[in-house]
Order: structure tokens, then sequence, then C-alpha cells
């Protein structure tokens, strides 16, 4: 063992590499966004009155949360382009994301849900107000509360399946990480680095996770 | 007795429920219900756990729905469209026996919510309104806490003034004071018989047989989904006339 060890490509190869970790960062977050609409939606379609929707949810739940997602995102990447539909490798992997992220976030969504009594909705809809209303107003909120930290850490999970994306070349931290490594031969620098920044990255999310927290959930419970 | 109180209430009818029938599944939970409620008068609804006072009550905003009979709130025939349940919960104001606050908004957001999205009030006006009515259940100076941050009895009062920030023509009450530490029942009542001198019409499930005494016009008495009794609470607690009664009344007033 006398492997000296050699920064400087990974030194030369920053400024690069700090972008792309922008770029993860942009994965990450439309990544989510699309997940959250995408759990709130389905859980919403999840508990309507039309039994083929309900069906539609729980079929499209299934069959993300039983393939992996480096199967998806290639599905979606392939797929597009023959319904029409020609994106570029980062769009692609935000759908892809959000597509991923929002089966696993209708699951946990639903139970935060569930773990709101009937007699809040009963109260809501006693005082007036439409199903629609009692869910945006009355039930949403607590229920979003209650599964936060589970949430959050599907959320992580996310980030960093953003990882993943480099395999359709979607512009974040993989992938620049693997070109610089390919062209200097510094496997070891390059990925104690890359390591190093993921986890400065999943640290960064799960703060900005608690401060959202902190700011939209202070209200006091029992 | 019953001649003073038929001539105190209007003739004006608030509520109607007639030859009502409602089951869950196969089990037949209100068997034949008829009862007329006139305008301002105030009926104490008890008899054992699970003879249907709830069900009963709740059939009357359409929480539950009915399958036979018919139910009038206000001269409103409640159906099962979505139009005439939206008019009769304008008129029917309700509270729980669980307070059913709403945790993630301040005690005046409680108050506001509904009169602002069902009513579409602006904002200063169900602020006026809300402000009001806590302070009619004196509890003005916690409008900007949250219910966690109150006792069960103050709870219950923000619950009361929630419902009637709507103005409701209605005010049904199941079992209000369950829930509550004896301590805090009597702050609680005491709102209620507020409200009864205010002109309120009121359907109470309780089992506070001085609140029934003192407040109410009528004690409906049921048993196994079906009404065995009523009658003016004097007549009632003195002289009733149903097995089932006396036997309810000796375990509720423990003798
Ligand atoms: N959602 C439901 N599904 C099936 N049965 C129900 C349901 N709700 C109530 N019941 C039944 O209907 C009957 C009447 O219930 P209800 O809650 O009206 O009784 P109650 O008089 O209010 O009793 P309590 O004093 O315990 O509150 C009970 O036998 C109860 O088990
Ligand atoms: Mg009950």
């Amino acid at each position: 063992m006398n492997y000296t060890l050699d920064f400087t490509p990974v030194i030369e190869g920053m400024p690069n590499l700090l972008t792309a970790c922008l770029g993860t960062f942009v994965l990450a977050i439309c990544g989510m966004l699309l997940a959250t609409v995408i759990g709130i939606g389905g859980v919403v379609l999840r508990t309507s009155k039309i039994k083929a929707l309900r069906w539609l949810v729980i079929g499209f739940v299934e069959i993300i949360r039983n393939t992996p997602f480096l199967v998806q995102i290639f599905f979606i990447y392939f797929a597009l382009p023959l319904a029409g539909l020609r994106l570029d490798p980062t769009p692609t992997a935000i759908i892809a994301l959000g597509i991923n992220g929002g089966a696993y976030a209708i699951e946990i969504i639903r139970g935060g849900v569930q773990s709101i009594s009937k007699g809040q909705v009963e109260a809501g809809l006693a005082l007036g107000l439409h199903k629609a209303q009692v869910f945006r107003l009355i039930v949403l909120k607590p229920a979003l509360r209650a599964i936060f930290p589970s949430l959050t850490s599907q959320f992580v999970l996310l980030t960093l399946t953003t990882s993943i994306a480099s395999a359709i070349s979607a512009y974040e931290l993989t992938s620049v990480s693997q070109r610089i490594e390919s062209d200097s031969f510094r496997s070891f620098e390059v990925y104690f680095t890359v390591t190093a920044f993921y986890l400065v990255i999943s640290w960064l999310m799960m703060r900005l996770f608690a401060f959202f927290s902190a700011r939209y959930f202070a209200y006091p419970v029992k | 007795m019953s001649d003073i109180s038929t001539t105190k209430a209007s003739a004006e009818t608030m509520i109607s429920m007639t030859g009502v029938a409602k089951w869950y599944g196969a089990f037949q939970a209100l068997n034949d219900i008829n009862v007329s409620v006139r305008k301002g008068e105030k009926i104490v609804l008890c008899g054992p756990s699970g003879s249907g006072k709830s069900t009963l009550i709740r059939c009357i905003n359409h929480l539950e729905a009915y399958q036979q009979g018919e139910i009038r709130v206000g001269g409103i025939l409640l159906g099962h469209q979505a139009k005439s349940i939206d008019a009769v919960r304008r008129e029917v104001g309700m509270v729980f026996q669980q307070f059913n606050l709403f945790p993630h908004l301040t005690v005046l957001q409680n108050c506001m919510l509904a009169p602002m999205r069902a009513l579409g009030l602006g904002k200063a006006e169900a602020e006026g309104r809300a402000r009001q009515l806590l302070e009619r259940v004196k509890i003005a100076e916690q409008a900007e806490k949250y219910p966690a941050q109150l006792s069960g009895g103050q709870q219950q009062r923000v619950a009361i003034a929630r419902a009637l920030c709507m103005r409701p023509q209605v005010m049904l009450f199941d079992e209000p004071t369950s829930a509550l530490d004896p301590e805090m029942v009597k702050e609680v009542l005491d709102t209620m018989i507020d409200l009864a001198r205010e002109g309120m019409t009121m359907i109470c499930v309780t089992h506070e047989m001085g609140f029934a005494r003192q407040v109410a016009d009528r004690v409906i008495f049921m048993a196994s989904g079906a009404i065995v009794e009523e009658a003016p609470p004097v007549e009632f607690f003195s002289n009733p006339k149903h097995e089932r009664t006396r036997k309810f009344l000796g375990e509720i007033l423990g003798h």
C-alpha cells in the first residue's frame, strides 16, 4: 500500500463540483415539491367516492414501490419520447423523482390523515364547511405535522436518490464527479470528497425541514 | 305545568322529526322518532348508553343520514342532497363531548374560520363577531391562545362561541360536560344556561339533571332507539310513567 493521495484533480474540479451540488439541490427540491403534490393529490383520490380512482392510486403506489428507481427513470426517459414528449435529462429526472417520492408520500400522508380524529371532520362539517374545505383547512396541517418526521426521512432519501439520475446524465453531483474521476483516475479522492458533499447536503436538507417545521407547525399540542 | 310551557313558547316549529328511522347496517339505531321542538324551546335528551341519543341529534344536522321519515329544521326539509344539508347546517350549531377545537388555529381563528369560509364574511366582520361571542362566553382574553393551552372547560366554552359565530337558530349539545373534570362542569353549564335565557332553541344530550330541572321545557327519555317518555322536568322527575325511566333515574340519581 503505497498509494499517494493526490487531491489536485478534485481541487481543480471544485467549481464544477460545487455547481453540481446546486444541480443536486435543484433535482431534490423540485422532486420533493412534485412528490408532495402527488402525495396530497393521491391521498385525496385515494378517499374518492369513485372506486376506479381509488384503485388507480393503489395500483400506482404498488407499481412504484415494487420496482427499482433505476428502471423507473430509464422507463420514463425512453417512454416519454415515444409518447411524443422529448425532455432533457434534468426535467426527466425531476419527474421520475417526483413520481417515485410521490408514491411513498401518498402512503405516509395517508397515515397522517387517518390519525386525525373523526371529530375534527365532524366539527368542520357541522360548521357548514364542505368536505374539500374540511380537508384543506382542518385536516391537512395537523396530518402533515403528525407524519413530518417520516416525510423528512423519505425526502432525505429522495435527495440521495438524485445520484441515480446520473444514469441518464442529469446534471447533478454524481455524474459530474464521474467525469472528473474518469479523466483523472483519482477514484478514491473523488468519491471521498463526493461522500462528504452528500453528507453535507443531507444535513442541510434536514436543517431545512427542521426550519420549515418550526415555522409551519409551531402550534402547541397536548 | 304543561299549560305554562305551551303558552310561553311560540307556536313556530323549529325542528320536526316525523317517523324517523335509522339503521347502521342491519342494526336499527332509531325507530319511529317523532319530535317537535318549538322556537325557543329547550329539550334535554337522556337515556342509557347506546340508546341512540347521539344518533338522534346527529341526524338533525345530517352528520348521520336517516333512512326513513322526515326531518325539518326551520322549515327546511332535510333531504340527502348537498343543498338542503348546507342550508340546515347553516341554522344548526353543534357542541361535542370532545370539544373538537382545531388545534392548529388560535381560539380567535377557530371562531372565524367557518363564518369566513362558509358564510363568506370579511375578515373584519368575522373577527368582530368572534370577539363579541368570546366575550359572551367570558373568554375574550384567551383569543390569541391555541386550544392546547386552555383547560377543558375553557375549550368547551370556545366551542360554544365558535358554533354561535354562525348565528344558528338551533344549538345541539352532545354530552358537553362529560369529558370535563368536575370543577369545570359548572362554567360550561352556566354558559349554556345563559344561552337558554337568551332564547336559543336547544337540544341537549346530558345527564346533568340539575341543568334539566333548571332549564329544560321538556325532558325526553330514550331507550333502544325509541322515545319512551317525554314530560316537563318536574313531572319527569317526580312522576316517571315507565318502568325503564324509573330504573334509569334510579341509576343516575343514585338511589
Ligand atoms: N357508526 C356506527 N356504526 C354502527 N353502529 C353504531 C354506530 N354509531 C352508533 N352505533 C350504535 O348505535 C346505537 C346508538 O348509538 P348512540 O351513539 O346514538 O348512543 P348514545 O345514546 O349516544 O350512547 P352514549 O350515551 O354511550 O353516547 C349503539 O348501539 C351504537 O353501538
Ligand atoms: Mg352519545
